[in-house]
């Protein structure tokens, strides 16, 4: 099939990713804080730079670049990565670590701020 | 750059350090995508997250053999708590368990709010189990349709085969006070549990 026969939004998420299921590393929750820690973009693909766009106007969740791209967030997830890898994406929140329950100092501001909004 | 997502408020605040979940479940239709857009303070997102794993969508593809594949979507939302922390809400089915996106939505997560429906408790069973057996605490809210008949909560606990322990409130999942206040009785409980097992120490 020719590159341009299908639209964009049909193209399969191994071809946005160069065939790779999986990110070269699992350092992403859903919940990690990620942004642009640069402005050039030349050499990217064109879903990397959809990704360097959006995450240049400040810190986004990998599920939130995952909900406004339209991308499904195993894909999400894949493109980060390898954009953490080639220094134009940084973390800067690395949300939950899963080593047991949560504790009580954090659960007790996260109760503090939901009655703060009553 | 869309400069309509910088003063909409798109962006998590420069000045947050923690970012934590909280699952909202339940079957099709409880009210899971009302609760979290009431809540949320950025317009609700949706991803959706293509299933293939055999075994883990029995219950979905019982009928449908041909079908190989099937098509999860996940309602999410942000709550900025303070100065430092965020709270992101998921709504989720919770029927593609045993897959990547579960482990991804239930690993780390503080717990979940299961909501349910008094004209179909019985559809709540099954994802109170399944949270069980995930070790993932929960608290259920009662979404109050309506049309929807109430029961003194004596008959709703056994109805739903609760522990003594285990939060049971009514809310509204249209009304942000209501809604904000079953989160509170979940995390309340997270909090009391937490204190019992440092004192069990």
């Amino acid at each position: 099939m020719s590159p341009n026969r299908r639209e964009r939004a049909l193209v399969r998420p191994h071809v946005v990713t160069g065939g790779r299921a999986r990110p070269t590393r699992n350092i992403f929750d859903l919940v990690t804080l990620v942004m642009a820690a640069r402005s050039e973009v030349t050499g990217l693909n064109p879903e990397k730079r959809r990704v360097m766009e959006l995450c240049r106007g400040g810190a986004l969740s990998v599920v939130e670049v995952a909900g406004h791209l339209g991308l499904p967030v195993s894909v999400t997830k894949v493109l980060l990565s390898d954009l953490v890898d080639s220094g134009h994406i940084v973390t800067r929140v690395a949300g939950p670590v899963d080593t047991g329950p949560a504790s009580t100092l954090l659960l007790q501001e996260v109760l503090d701020g939901l009655r703060a909004r009553l | 750059m869309d400069s309509a997502l910088v003063s909409d408020g798109t962006y998590v605040r420069d000045t947050v350090r923690t970012s934590v979940k909280v699952l909202i479940v339940g079957h099709f239709a409880v009210g899971k995508t009302t609760l979290v857009g009431t809540l949320s303070e950025i317009r609700p997102l949706r991803t959706e997250e293509r299933m293939t794993q055999a075994g883990a969508l029995v219950d979905d593809l019982a009928g449908v053999p041909d079908k190989q594949t099937t098509t999860v979507a996940m309602d999410f939302g942000r709550l900025t708590l303070s100065e430092s922390l965020v709270l992101y809400l998921f709504g989720t089915p919770g029927q593609h368990r045993f897959t990547q996106l579960w482990h991804d939505l239930s690993r780390g997560a503080l717990g979940a709010l299961v909501l349910a429906d008094t004209r179909r408790l019985e559809q709540s069973f099954d994802i109170m189990n399944f949270l069980e057996e995930q070790k993932l605490r929960y608290a259920v809210a009662i979404n109050q349709f309506d049309d929807g008949p109430s029961f003194p909560e004596e008959e709703l606990r056994e109805a739903l085969d609760l522990l003594p322990s285990t939060p049971l409130v009514t809310c509204d999942a249209r009304d942000r006070a209501s809604s904000t206040r079953a989160l509170i009785a979940l995390v309340e409980y997270l909090v009391q549990i937490e204190q019992k097992r440092i004192r069990d120490l």
